[in-house]
């Protein structure tokens, strides 16, 4: 009688185990793909979400970095894994760009995007021994000289700095390769050779310049953003200087494979807004200098698809989409 | 003095030097398995370091990279697996001693030169940042064009045998390197349609590959054939050292100068270092034709070489904010955080911080030598291991390894091929060194080119045109130049003599 009662028992909870486990999500590790490499900036943000979205969920969150091809690679392992919420992935602004390059068939379309929680928008930057004390003499010049006397750095061969700069050329009636353009492996080695006397103008993000504008070895001279930025208040925004409307960020979402089951998405989604609201985060962005921004689901998705149509409508015209 | 005083007063903590001694041992053990690299220890550490003041913080980074350099050369040494680009240079030569049973030779010179290196590189860092980091900021495009085109043509000095072989291995490297997105135009080359080879061969797996797969395949085809030489026990790890301190000082002073001066360059790093070390070494030694069997007077500068160029690395990091490599990427990030914002100004408001991170260095350097040395005594017992055990060991090792670095099967293709394209090298005397310094380097050349010509508006002139470039040029040119005329003076005939 005893063993029976055992056995019942025993099976009841089996039952009750498995008919939790079929409902409850998470329950098992989840798995964060960050397509860039271990120590960026990046992977930095992937880790810390990882860490306070595991506390959040319960469950342990791996990051794995799965670099290569300009993030194609990393991208495309997050769009392919099973839309079950075991696999999503730090989605970077390169997603609006690599098909436009041809490059991918993938676009923003093929991600459930959960949230963007970080935004950095571009600068104009030059050397301090150029002489450039506003954006307005250097544009000045810029216009007055032949095209090509300028060079720009900042990211590699289409990537966003040189969308934005192109984007900024094209709103003040420039050719957008009025400014040549020198491809580098990032804003750090940009601003290595700007100082070097290499390039004239490095339109990367204000924070990726923060220690050499602290040198003084750099000068901030304009933000593309719609307002000026809270670490840097004394730099103006392109629109307060030469009435350019152009504005441009690079952001950081996390994003999951297209198809999500809604119950799924809803606690991601929430699971990432505490994370992105927890001390460790809010401190963390504000000391390395990276800009917060907060856009949860449908507000995010609207945001990446808007870049998507502006870049592609610059790069277009720039010739750097692929015919 | 006060100052120097005041730092001590924040490193020597109890809870400070047990950190110091923890990350140590996780930095050891990172570096010795093959495929975790110095820089993944860094990452790893970084969330840890978010609960730390900033001179524990800073101090579990520079102590853990230390050890993981200088452990890279463990499974280098033992299993021909070099951990790094930077002591794949001298792989041949240290491998070569442990199957003369004598790994403990090649292990205790890369151990203690690797501290006088970083010891010498600390104090060049703590008497001269500002000067060599305002040098290092006058290097453009075209000065590391000519700083890559001198490490590659040291692929014609480090080859064993004739340069046409080596020149033959670089290209083979060269080429791998072209595979890809990753060019200044972006466009993808030889990729196939695959999303995978988008990212090219990454060198871990490729030299995994070339090294250590190609020593498996060898020992199965040629079973039973080699008899190993019985492991002949050690005198001594530190007076064989002693030893080599007084035969190669001059080797010792150049390869920690030279590591120093590269480390500093934001783009250059510990593994040109060590090549050209490596090189300049083999080409002034008196007795050049012992490199490649088991000779420790490359090992001595290239292993001094790389991990003072670790040291050099934070000249512009500290001074600029200018990340020197990978490694100090990741640490300028956390001295933001930890608010030591790096820069010309922090050696006047916070003298105390950066005096403190000076003293760990030099902490992390003499560490070094007791855990190195306990290190290497356990290391040696890979030898007893019979060879049927040991070879599935090490491809398990090696398909970790090349897993681990991008968590992808991928990788393990990538060390199968190069497996077989190595074999099939050194079975036709095609040595392997230069294809690593192709494949290294390959990337860098085309990028600095390519961008030096964007700059110049398709001009050879410019090239020449900065002083510096201009230097590195023609100084580059007599390297080439001077064998081939010594060559040319040698065939004519001497006067009065007729053929035979």
């Amino acid at each position: 009688m005893q063993f029976v009662k055992t056995a019942a028992a025993l099976g009841g909870l089996l039952i009750l185990a498995g008919t939790v486990s079929a409902q409850e999500y998470p329950e098992r590790p989840i798995q964060l793909i960050v397509p860039w490499g271990a120590g960026g900036g990046t992977d930095a943000v992937g880790r810390l979400l990882g860490a306070e979205i595991q506390r959040e969920l319960g469950v342990p969150v791996n990051v794995v970095n799965r670099t290569g091809g300009s993030g194609v690679v990393g991208h495309s392992a997050i769009a392919n894994a099973d839309p079950d919420g075991y696999t999503i992935g730090i989605m970077t602004i390169e997603i609006d760009m690599m098909h436009w390059q041809g490059l991918t068939e993938l676009t923003y379309e093929d991600f459930d995007i959960l949230a963007i929680v970080n935004a950095d928008p571009g600068g104009v930057m030059v050397s301090a021994e150029s002489g450039f004390d506003s954006v307005e003499a250097l544009l000045e010049s810029i216009k007055s000289e032949p095209a090509g006397t300028y060079k720009a750095s900042g990211t590699g061969q289409g990537g966003i700095w040189h969308v934005g700069l192109a984007g900024w050329l094209l709103s003040e009636d420039l050719a957008p390769d009025h400014v040549t353009f020198v491809p580098s492996q990032g804003a750090a080695p940009g601003l290595t050779d700007m100082v070097a006397g290499g390039v004239d103008i490095v339109p990367s993000s204000l924070a990726e310049g923060r220690s050499m504008i602290d040198a003084n070895r750099v000068v901030a001279l304009a933000t593309m953003s719609a307002e000026r930025q809270d670490a840097f208040p004394d730099v103006p925004t392109l629109a307060e200087t030469t009435g350019s409307d152009w504005t441009v960020a690079v952001w950081r979402s996390v994003a999951a494979p297209d198809g999500l089951p809604d119950d799924v998405k809803t606690k991601l989604m929430d699971a990432v807004e505490v994370a992105y609201n927890s001390d460790a985060y809010q401190t963390f962005m504000a000391d390395r200098g990276f800009g917060l921004r907060w856009a949860k689901g449908d507000d995010a998705t609207e945001i990446v698809a808007n870049d998507d149509a502006a870049f592609g409508e610059v790069m277009k015209q720039a010739g750097l989409a692929a015919e | 003095m006060s100052t120097v005083i005041d730092a001590a007063q924040l490193v020597f903590q109890p809870y400070v030097l047990l950190v110091i001694l923890c990350s140590a041992a996780f930095g050891m053990f990172v570096g010795a398995i093959p495929g975790l690299t110095a820089t993944m220890a860094t990452a790893l550490l970084v969330p840890v370091t978010f609960f730390m003041d900033p001179v524990p913080a800073i101090a579990t980074i520079v102590t853990a990279t230390a050890m993981a350099i200088f452990a890279g050369d463990i499974p280098g040494t033992m299993l021909r697996m070099p951990g790094t680009p930077a002591s794949a240079a001298y792989v041949q030569d240290a491998y070569a001693l442990t199957k003369q049973g004598r790994p403990e030779a090649a292990l205790g010179a890369s151990l203690v030169f690797s501290s006088i290196g970083g010891i010498f590189g600390t104090l060049v860092l703590i008497t001269a940042s500002p000067v060599l980091a305002e040098i290092a900021l006058k290097f453009s495009s075209f000065e590391y064009f000519w700083l890559v085109v001198l490490g590659l043509s040291c692929a014609v000095f480090i080859s064993p045998g004739s340069p046409a072989r080596g020149l033959v291995a670089l290209f083979i490297g060269l080429f791998a390197a072209t595979i890809g997105l990753e060019n200044p135009a972006g466009a993808p080359r030889y990729t196939m349609g695959s999303v995978e080879l988008m990212g090219g061969v990454q060198f871990i797996p490729a030299m995994i590959g070339l090294f250590a797969v190609s020593e498996v395949i060898r020992t199965f085809i040629k079973r039973g054939e080699e008899v190993r030489p019985p492991a002949t026990p050690g005198k001594g790890i530190f007076r064989q050292q002693a030893k080599n301190l007084v035969t190669y000082p001059v080797q010792a002073l150049r390869g920690s100068a030279m590591g120093t001066a590269i480390g500093a360059l934001p783009g250059a790093g510990a593994d040109i270092a060590a090549w050209i070390s490596f090189a300049i070494s083999k080409k002034f030694s008196k007795t050049p034709e012992k490199f490649g069997t088991g000779h420790v007077e490359g090992l001595v500068e290239a292993g001094a070489s790389n991990n003072a160029a670790m040291s050099g690395a934070w000249i512009p990091a500290l001074v600029f904010g200018i990340p020197g490599d990978s490694i100090t990427a990741i640490v300028i990030g956390v001295l933001y955080i930890k608010g030591i914002n790096p820069g010309p100004m922090v050696f006047i408001t916070q003298p105390q911080m950066i005096y403190a991170v000076f003293i760990v260095f030099l902490l992390a350097n003499l560490i070094m030598l007791p855990l190195g040395w306990l290190a290497i005594k356990g290391a040696r017992q890979v030898l007893s291991i019979p060879q049927k055990v040991l070879m599935p060991v090490i491809l398990m090792f090696c398909m970790v390894g090349s897993f681990a670095i991008n968590n992808s099967a991928f990788g393990i293709g990538i060390m199968l091929v190069f497996g077989v394209i190595g074999f099939l090298m050194e079975e036709n005397d095609i040595p392997i060194a230069p294809a690593i310094l192709g494949l290294v380097l390959g990337p860098m050349l085309e990028q600095n080119f390519v961008t030096s010509m964007i700059k110049s508006d398709g001009s050879f002139i410019a090239f020449f045109e900065r002083p510096i470039a201009a230097g590195l040029g023609l100084f580059t040119i007599a390297v080439w130049m001077i064998p081939l005329l010594l060559l040319l003076l040698r065939r004519r005939p001497p006067a009065g003599v007729s053929e035979p």
